[in-house]
């Protein structure tokens, strides 16, 4: 029978009992299909977490080599390896994938949708099947934007945010543009969806004791991402269908025609208010999901970055409650601060502005406090997924550090489309979405096939990405200060760019490289397998109690949920959290803090 | 901390490295130029550190025994230490910006400037005095120049004939958009003579890479002879349209 899974004994001491949750009655877990046919039908969270991980690597990947593209032809000044054209299809399509094909689909559909229904202790998302179809539209919205290269005219062409008017009908007339709309209205409906689940799965589908107080943060990370996404989707998804109608039918949303102007003498002529479309609507409207979308990005990484550091510190995460409500601070603010994309614009309220950005700080900066402090006095192992979450913290420290100038309209009118701004993202995203996307990788996967990713390669990759990240990343800060713009595909040789950008190139081959040995680590893993056991790290949340990877319907009984980390309880009852000030006592009695309600633990069974 | 060095930086204005930035050719360049070295010391300190406890964390804790550590989990002195402080920091800085940002922003309501009215289009610029009626009108083969007096308020009319774009001066640490249906008004008050380039900073189609264009700051008696010479013999005919027109089937041919 399936239902004695043994968890691996890492203290000493009774064990807890566990409630039995499924009833063994079969020797197999699984019905239904297999092989291909259950990856093309199944609404199991894992398999569709899976398809999700898989696609948005490939995504990354494929993204990762138009990089590669603009950074040759960035090398020498007058480059010709690719014409204009093609240069802007290459950063439009590498900023597109990246953004809305890998970065959140690789986060709230991957790893949440794999990661969430077990650490929460539930069977499958709350809406298995509107699942699947979330897959299935993220899958086709890939498709549709990758198409783009293969029409007449080549794929869009004008940013990954699109600005009107250059992305109108007369702009950009091709059929690559109308694909890349597309395939955002796909993966729109995709992401709100998933959004859907997410909610839906946590606030409803918690097992007996799991308060939300008691949740991991990972989990509470990606509760306040669902609840983002239900706020910013909609609305690019709404200006994304506006644009299609002033594309094909007619309407002026965003472009200005048709206004009748004045001019007076020493005055040029002004349109008159009211009188016709608004090319910064459609900036308000999609910075309005932008600015939201980049901590869409972020929440579920800082989440990653979170579950780690405890588990290789031997520690909980300092400050449960603070970064629960700093991650609350972060959503609330993200809504207010769009418009710091917009400062150079003219027509935006600087001030406020700038006061929401700026304050930003405050509780990331909690959040880089609260991980420190998860290492003090702890018992640091240094694993591939820690040292991962390491390179994070410094990666993202420089680019806090210069968000927090760029939050300043004085200093961004001249950083501003610049490569500072470059460099300032890239250090944010990449330290976001690679470094910490990629510790979870390295940090689950055991769970989720069963088998280790050699820790030697590991490092190999990760030494090589981090080094390659500041040979990058660092000297885009200086040519964006001596002037350099964004989206160039050549510049003057007299001004002393081009040794910065050969050193980018450079940097950017290393990081390169670096995957190479992850395509490596992973296919060696295949080869030759080396069994993970059920909770290789001496982890501490509830994904960890159950086999690798996990039954179909994930558990046969869980432990008691007393605190955030309910498998470190079961297997080291003697080292609860320590409480202090009021209840300190309390903890004493070995199953960790004792502050929920009693009426939780009662087993549903 | 940081607030204190930024504090510093700004009364005093002492001789303080540029950080790799321009120290501005405009007073309003500099101002903000003043503000860019206050934030970078200010990010310096702060970066420091935070580098610092990382660093401590990860060399002074790495695993020595199988000892399981202590379980605390809070601190609560720390945590509001941690996040009252950066609030105060973050109060300062935004204190200064504001200040930098109306002398930045100001434009100015007396005296005499002279006006420029500066187009935007795919791919080029057109300066237009509407003063003294003159015209300068340049595709992106061509960098146009503006010839603005040095020492002298300029007041600028920014607008767009087509699609976004960015009027960009490094050397005047300033960047404005030109957008279709607005006009955006700035000032510069150039403070030495010299030729600055720029260039078009917000992605507006294929040839955005070579809108380019150049500020020439000239003395005042330079500047009317300018003038009275593109009056007599001007540089530049035709219209932006025509322009456009020709970028296109030189383009296309």
């Amino acid at each position: 029978m399936t239902d004695v899974i043994v968890p691996p004994v890492a203290g000493t001491g009774a064990h807890p009992p566990v409630v039995h949750v499924t009833e063994a009655h079969h020797g197999h877990e699984e019905h239904g299909p297999s092989g291909l046919l259950k990856w093309f039908t199944s609404t199991d969270h894992k398999v569709i977490g899976l398809s999700y991980m898989i696609t948005s690597i490939v995504i990354f990947y494929i993204a990762g080599l138009l990089a590669l593209g603009m950074r040759i032809q960035l090398a020498s000044p007058s480059s010709s390896f690719v014409s204009f054209a093609q240069f802007n299809a290459l950063f439009t399509m590498h900023g597109s994938l990246m953004l809305y094909l890998f970065a959140g689909p690789f986060a709230f559909g991957g790893l949440a949708n794999y990661i969430v229904p077990l650490q929460v202790g539930a069977p499958d998302m709350a809406f298995p099947r509107l699942n699947a179809l979330s897959y299935w539209l993220y899958l086709g919205g890939s498709i549709t934007m990758l198409m783009g290269f293969f029409v007449a005219g080549g794929s869009a062409n004008f940013g990954w945010v699109a600005y009107a008017p250059l992305s109108n009908v007369t702009n950009s007339p091709g059929a690559g543009a109308d694909a890349w709309l597309m395939a955002l209205a796909l993966t729109g409906f995709s992401a709100i969806f998933t959004g859907v689940n997410l909610v839906a799965t946590i606030f409803y589908l918690r097992a007996p004791g799991m308060t939300m107080f008691r949740m991991p943060i990972f989990t509470w990370n990606m509760l306040v991402t669902g609840i983002l996404i239900l706020i910013a989707f909609p609305v690019l998804t709404a200006a994304v269908v506006m644009l299609v109608c002033d594309r094909h039918f007619g309407t002026h949303i965003y472009t200005v025609v048709g206004c009748t102007t004045t001019a007076t003498a020493g005055h040029p002529a002004v349109p008159a208010p009211n009188a016709c479309g608004s090319p910064v609507l459609w900036q308000n409207l999609f910075w309005f999901f932008g600015h939201p979308e980049v901590y869409i990005l972020a929440l579920p990484y800082f989440g990653i970055a979170t579950t780690v550091f405890p588990v290789f510190s031997r520690k909980p995460v300092f400050g449960y409650k603070g970064m629960v409500f700093a991650t609350m601070a972060i959503a609330a603010l993200s809504t207010g601060v769009w418009a710091h994309h917009m400062f150079t614009t003219g027509v935006v309220l600087l001030p406020f502005f700038s006061l929401l950005s700026l304050l930003i700080a405050v509780p990331t900066g909690i959040k880089f406090f609260n991980w420190i402090g998860t290492m003090w006095r702890g018992q640091l192992r240094f694993t591939t997924p820690m040292l991962f979450c390491i390179g994070f913290l410094f990666a993202f420290l420089m680019g806090g550090v210069t968000g927090v100038m760029l939050a300043s309209p004085p200093i961004d009118f001249f950083t501003h489309d610049t490569y500072f701004v470059v460099a300032h993202f890239h250090q944010v995203l990449f330290g976001t979405a690679v470094f910490a996307g990629f510790a979870g990788l390295y940090f689950w996967y055991p769970k989720m096939f069963g088998r280790m990713l050699d820790d030697r390669l590991g490092k190999w990759h990760f030494w090589l990405m981090f080094i390659g990240f500041w040979v990058t990343f660092m000297p885009q800060y200086v040519v964006g200060l001596r002037g350099m713009p964004r989206r160039v595909a050549s510049y003057p040789s007299y001004l002393g760019w081009e040794s910065w950008n050969i050193a980018s190139t450079i940097g950017s081959f290393i990081i390169a490289i670096s995957f190479g040995v992850l395509l490596w680590n992973l296919w060696i893993s295949w080869r030759r397998p080396v069994p993970a056991g059920n909770n290789p790290w001496d982890a501490h949340t509830l994904e960890w109690f159950t086999t690798s990877p996990p039954p179909h319907h994930n558990y046969t009984h869980l432990p008691p949920i007393r605190s955030e980390r309910p498998t470190w309880d079961y297997n080291h009852p003697e080292h609860p959290v320590l409480a202090h000030g009021p209840g300190a006592n309390e903890s004493s009695n070995g199953h960790g803090r004792t502050n929920g309600t009693v009426a939780a633990e009662v087993p549903s069974a | 901390m940081g607030a204190v060095g930024l504090a510093a930086v700004v009364l005093s204005g002492c001789q303080v490295p540029s950080f790799g930035a321009f120290s501005g050719s405009t007073t309003q360049g500099q101002d903000a130029f003043k503000l860019w070295q206050g934030f970078f010391i200010a990010g310096a300190v702060i970066f420091a550190i935070v580098f610092f406890l990382i660093m401590w964390a990860v060399l002074r804790y790495r695993r020595k025994s199988e000892a399981i550590p202590a379980q605390f989990q809070y601190h609560t002195v720390f945590e509001v230490f941690y996040t009252v402080v950066p609030v105060v920091i973050v109060l300062v800085l935004f204190g200064f910006t504001f200040f930098a940002e109306n002398a930045v922003d100001a434009v100015s309501s007396t005296g005499d400037p002279v006006t420029v009215n500066v187009t935007a289009f795919q791919w080029g610029w057109e300066f237009q005095y509407p003063k003294y009626d003159v015209k300068i009108l340049g595709i992106e083969t061509q960098n146009p120049e503006m010839v603005v007096p040095a020492h002298d308020t300029v007041h600028i009319f920014l607008r767009s004939v087509d699609v976004i774009h960015g009027f960009y001066v490094p050397e005047f640490n300033f960047s404005r958009y030109a957008m279709p249906g607005v006009t955006n008004q700035f000032d510069l008050n150039v403070t030495h003579t010299g030729t600055f380039r720029g260039q078009c900073t917000q992605f507006c189609g294929l040839y955005h890479s070579i809108m380019l264009f150049r500020v020439k700051a000239v003395t005042s008696s330079q500047f009317k002879s300018w003038v009275q010479q593109e009056q007599r013999t001007p540089n530049t005919s035709g219209s932006i349209a025509k322009a456009k027109r020709e970028i296109l089937q030189g383009k296309a041919s």
